[in-house]
C-alpha cells in the first residue's frame, strides 16, 4: 500500500501525441500506476496546444495543483509514477530506496527527471507558452478525456444550450452571437450573429447548420486538436446554431486525412444523442436536431462554403456564385449556415458568459481571441490562443519562444496559401482582422508559420502557388490559368533564370487572378506573392541575377567542403549519385557536375565542414 | 503478409463487396462521394468494374462517377504499393526540408519516372500530401498509421529499410 495525493493522470493522445510516441507511455503510465497501487485515473486527453513538448505527461493533484511533464519516454513516465507515491512501512520505503538506487547506478540519467515546465497554458510562468494567452475555444482541451461527455458536463457543458432552449428565443441566441461581436473564424470574418439572422428571416421553414471542418490549409490544425481534445463543444455550438436559425439538422464536413478526429466526432455524437443533446426533443423541449458526419476527400477548394455544399451534396466540389448566399439557399436549396468549427467552439463560452464578456476582450472591430497553429521556426511550436490585438511580437517571442540559436526572425506566413508573409519590421502589428487585411495578409484559419533568415522568400511564394495551382477547381479561367503562369515565372525564378520583366509580369498576373475569380481561393492566391514582392522585392531581384541569399534554391547553390574536414569517408558514403569520393583522412571535395544537391552529405558531416554557397 | 491487403491487378473484383456497401450508403446522388471513399477503402484504389457496378446499381449515373472521383485527390484509379507513404508537403515541413525527403524516398526507391509514385516491387507507394497536421515535428511522414516526425533524408531512407525488413523482403 502506498501513499499519494495524487488525483488523476493524464496522457496527451491527441495526434501530435501519438505521432510523438504517446502511446507506449500513456501504457506505461498505466502498468506503473498498477504496479505502484495508484488507483487513480489514467486518462487519454487531447492536446493542451503545447505540440512540442509531447508526449506529456500531467500530474493532477488532489489540492488541484497541476505537474507537467514534456518529452515523456515509457521508462520516465514509469518513474514519474513512482515519484508520485510514498510507500507505507519500513519495508515498502526500503524497496523504493533500493529501486531508485538500482536507477542511478545502472542509468546516467536516473536523476535527471523530467521537468515539469509550466503548470497550464495560461498561468505558466516558466518554459511553457507562458504569457498572454487566453483560452476560451482551448479552455479544455487536454484536461479531459474527449470520448467522455460527463467530463466536458463536469466542467459546464451543455449549460448553455440549456439556457438557449429553455431562457431564450431564437431571437435572443442570434441577438447574444451579434452582440458578441463574433466573426467568422475560418478566415473571411462575417459577423456570425448576421449570417444566422439571415438564415432564420428566410421564408422555408427546412433549414440546415452546416459545421466547417475542411481545414486543408498547410499548416493549420487548429480544427483537428479542437475537435480530437473537446468535441462536444463544437457540437454545443452547432446545437445552439440549429437551435437559433431554426434547424433540425446539421452536418460536418471534415477532412479524411484526420482519422483520429472523425472517430472521436462520431463517438461525441452518439454519447450527446444518448444523453438528449442531440436527437429528437432536446432536454425536454420541441427542438430536435440530427447531425450527420461528411468526410471530405481531399480538395482544399472545398473549404469554399459554396464548395463544400456541392460536395456534400455529392458533386464536383465547385464554387458557384454568390448571391444567393447560403443562408438564403444553401444545400438543396434550403437556407443553411455554415460556420467554422472554431466559430461554433465560441458559442457556448458567449452564452455561459454573456456577449459582453466575450466583447470586452480583443480590439474595437475584432472580438474574443484566435486560436493559431504556431509552427515553423520558432521554439515552442503549438496550438495557442491569444486575444485578438496581441502583437506578432508577443506571440513569436514570448510564446513561442523565439528563434533558434543564431538564427533572425525575418517574417510570419500567416493565412496559409491565402495569406501572405508579414516582414519581421511590422512585428508590433496586433492581430486583428483589419490590420492584417492592410498589410496584403489575411487573418485566414489560424496558420502561423514562422520563417527565419534561412528561408527564401522566392521559394516560399513559389510553394503556395505550386499548392493554389493544384488546388484550383478549374472553373475560372484566371484562377485556372493565371495561377499556372505565375507558377511558371516563380519557378523559373527559383532556377535563376528569370527575365527582367517577370516581376512586373507577376504584378499584373496577380491583379488579374485576384479580380476575375469567383471564389476565395482565386481572389486570394496571389496574397503570397503580393506580400514576398511587397515586403522583399530584393531578393526576388537577387534571384533575377542569380543568387539566393538564403541558399535555399538548388539551382543557384553549390555544396563545398572546407578544411575543417576530417576525412571521415562519411559524406562520400551518403552520397547517392557518387559525387564524393572516398578519401580516407584527408579533405574531400565534392563533384559540382554530379552534385543533385540533396543535402546528405552536409546533414551527415560530424564535422560541420560542409557549407553551401 | 496477411496485414495488407492488396488487390492483385488481374483478380476478379469482388463486386458482392460493392452490393455491401451500396446497401449501407444508399442508392441517391449524394451519396457518390461516400460509395468511392468505401470502395477506396475495401479494395485501397477504384477498380474500373467496381465503379461499373455501382452505375448499374444506384442512381449515379457514369459521368458523375467520372466527374467526382478525378476531381478529389483522395480518389485513386491505380493500384497502390503495399505500404502507403505520406510525406507531408504542409509549410512548416517546407521549410523544414520536405522536398529533400520526398527526392531522396523516390531516389531510395529507384522510382525515376515523375509520373510514377510506386516502386517496381510494389512495395511502397509515395504520395506528397499537403498537411498531416503534426507541424511541430516537421519534417514529417506517415507509413501506413504509423508518423515519423523529425526526418532527415537519410533517417526516411533508413525508416523505409526498416520496414521493407519487417515486411519480409
Amino acid at each position: 500500500m502506498s501513499d499519494h495525493n495524487v488525483k488523476e493522470i493524464r496522457v496527451g493522445l491527441a495526434t501530435c501525441g501519438i505521432a510523438s510516441g504517446g502511446r507506449p507511455v500513456h501504457e506505461a503510465v498505466h502498468e506503473a500506476a498498477r504496479r505502484h497501487g495508484l488507483h487513480v485515473p489514467v486518462k487519454a486527453v487531447g492536446c493542451s496546444g503545447l505540440c512540442h513538448q509531447e508526449p506529456i505527461v500531467e500530474v493532477v493533484s488532489t489540492d488541484g495543483r497541476r505537474q507537467v511533464f514534456g518529452g515523456v519516454r515509457p521508462a520516465e513516465a514509469r518513474r514519474i509514477v513512482r515519484d508520485c507515491v510514498t510507500p507505507r512501512g519500513m519495508v515498502g520505503k526500503a524497496m523504493a530506496w533500493a529501486g531508485r538506487m538500482a536507477d542511478l547506478l545502472l542509468s546516467d540519467e536516473a536523476w535527471v527527471s523530467v521537468k515539469p515546465f509550466a503548470a497550464h497554458p495560461e498561468s505558466a510562468t516558466e518554459a511553457g507558452q507562458a504569457g498572454e494567452q487566453k483560452l476560451i475555444v482551448l479552455e479544455n482541451c487536454g484536461q479531459i478525456d474527449p470520448l467522455c461527455i460527463d467530463e466536458y458536463l463536469a466542467r459546464g457543458g451543455y449549460a448553455a444550450l440549456r439556457r438557449c432552449v429553455a431562457d431564450m428565443t431564437p431571437q435572443q441566441v442570434i441577438d447574444a452571437v451579434t452582440q458578441s461581436g463574433l466573426r467568422g473564424r475560418g478566415g473571411g470574418g462575417y459577423p456570425t450573429g448576421l449570417k444566422w439572422a439571415t438564415a432564420r428571416s428566410q421564408q422555408d421553414s427546412t433549414r440546415y447548420v452546416v459545421c466547417n471542418a475542411d481545414e486543408g490549409d498547410p499548416g493549420a490544425f487548429m480544427d483537428r486538436l479542437v475537435l480530437e481534445s473537446d468535441p462536444q463543444r463544437v457540437i454545443e455550438g452547432m446545437a445552439i446554431a440549429a437551435y437559433a436559425i431554426g434547424a433540425a439538422e446539421g452536418y460536418i464536413y471534415i477532412r479524411a486525412e484526420y482519422p483520429l478526429a472523425v472517430r472521436v466526432l462520431r463517438e461525441a455524437i452518439a454519447q450527446a444523442e444518448r444523453a438528449g443533446y442531440l436527437g429528437q426533443g432536446i432536454l425536454g423541449t420541441g427542438f430536435s436536431l440530427r447531425l450527420h458526419v461528411m468526410e471530405g476527400a481531399g480538395a482544399f477548394v472545398c473549404g469554399e462554403e459554396t464548395a463544400l455544399m456541392a460536395s456534400i451534396m455529392g458533386r464536383r466540389g465547385m464554387p458557384r456564385f454568390r448571391p444567393p448566399y447560403p443562408a438564403e439557399s444553401g444545400l438543396w436549396g434550403k437556407p443553411t449556415s455554415v460556420n467554422n468549427v472554431e466559430t461554433f467552439a465560441c458559442v457556448p463560452w458567449i452564452v455561459r458568459h454573456g456577449s459582453a464578456a466575450f466583447a470586452a476582450i480583443g480590439t474595437e472591430r475584432s472580438k474574443g481571441t484566435k486560436v493559431f497553429a504556431l509552427a515553423g521556426r520558432i521554439r515552442r511550436g503549438g496550438l495557442i490562443e491569444v486575444p485578438m490585438g496581441t502583437t506578432i511580437r508577443d506571440v513569436v517571442e514570448n510564446i513561442g519562444g523565439g528563434m533558434h540559436e543564431g538564427r533572425r526572425f525575418k517574417a510570419v506566413q500567416i493565412g496559409g496559401p491565402s495569406g501572405g508573409c508579414i516582414p519581421a519590421s511590422m512585428a508590433d502589428l496586433p492581430i486583428d482582422y483589419e490590420a492584417l487585411t492592410r498589410t496584403g495578409a489575411i487573418m485566414g484559419s489560424g496558420g502561423l508559420v514562422v520563417l527565419d533568415d534561412s528561408d527564401c522568400m522566392v521559394d516560399i511564394a513559389r510553394f503556395f502557388l505550386e499548392f493554389t495551382e493544384k488546388e484550383s477547381c478549374g472553373k475560372c479561367t484566371f484562377c485556372r490559368v493565371g495561377t499556372r503562369r505565375m507558377l511558371d515565372i516563380l519557378e523559373r525564378l527559383c532556377d535563376g533564370k528569370g527575365h527582367p520583366e517577370d516581376l512586373d509580369d507577376l504584378e499584373m498576373l496577380c491583379d488579374q487572378v485576384r479580380h476575375t475569380s469567383l471564389c476565395g481561393l482565386g481572389r486570394t492566391a496571389p496574397n503570397p506573392v503580393l506580400t514576398t514582392l511587397r515586403y522583399f522585392r530584393d531578393e526576388y531581384e537577387a534571384h533575377l541575377q542569380g543568387r539566393c541569399p538564403a541558399r535555399k534554391c538548388k539551382a543557384l547553390i553549390a555544396y563545398r567542403v572546407t578544411d575543417t574536414c576530417i576525412g571521415c569517408t562519411r559524406c562520400a558514403q551518403r552520397c547517392p549519385v557518387q559525387a564524393i569520393q572516398p578519401t580516407p583522412y584527408e579533405q574531400h571535395t565534392i563533384d559540382a557536375e554530379k552534385c543533385i544537391r540533396c543535402g546528405m552529405c552536409k546533414a551527415g558531416c560530424p564535422a560541420d565542414a560542409i557549407v553551401v554557397e | 503478409m496477411t496485414k495488407a491487403k492488396r488487390q492483385p491487378v488481374d483478380e476478379p473484383i469482388d463486386l458482392a463487396a460493392v452490393d455491401n456497401i451500396v446497401r449501407r450508403t444508399g442508392t441517391t446522388a449524394d451519396a457518390a462521394i461516400p460509395i468511392l471513399q468505401a470502395i477506396q477503402s475495401h479494395f485501397r484504389y477504384l477498380p474500373q468494374e467496381a465503379l461499373e457496378h455501382v452505375c448499374r446499381t444506384t442512381e449515379i449515373t457514369a459521368a458523375q462517377i467520372a466527374g467526382v472521383s478525378t476531381f478529389y485527390s483522395q480518389f485513386r484509379h491505380k493500384p497502390v504499393g503495399r505500404h502507403m507513404v505520406r510525406v507531408c508537403h504542409g509549410t512548416a515541413c517546407h521549410v523544414a526540408g520536405a522536398p529533400l525527403i520526398t527526392e531522396a524516398l523516390r531516389r531510395h526507391l529507384g522510382i525515376d519516372d515523375d509520373h510514377e509514385d510506386t516502386d517496381a516491387d510494389r512495395l511502397f507507394t509515395i504520395e506528397k500530401v499537403p498537411c498531416l497536421g503534426c507541424c511541430s515535428l516537421a519534417p514529417c511522414m506517415t507509413i501506413d498509421d504509423v508518423t515519423y516526425g523529425k526526418l532527415t533524408p537519410h533517417k526516411a531512407t533508413m525508416i523505409i529499410d526498416k520496414v521493407r525488413k519487417e515486411s519480409g523482403r
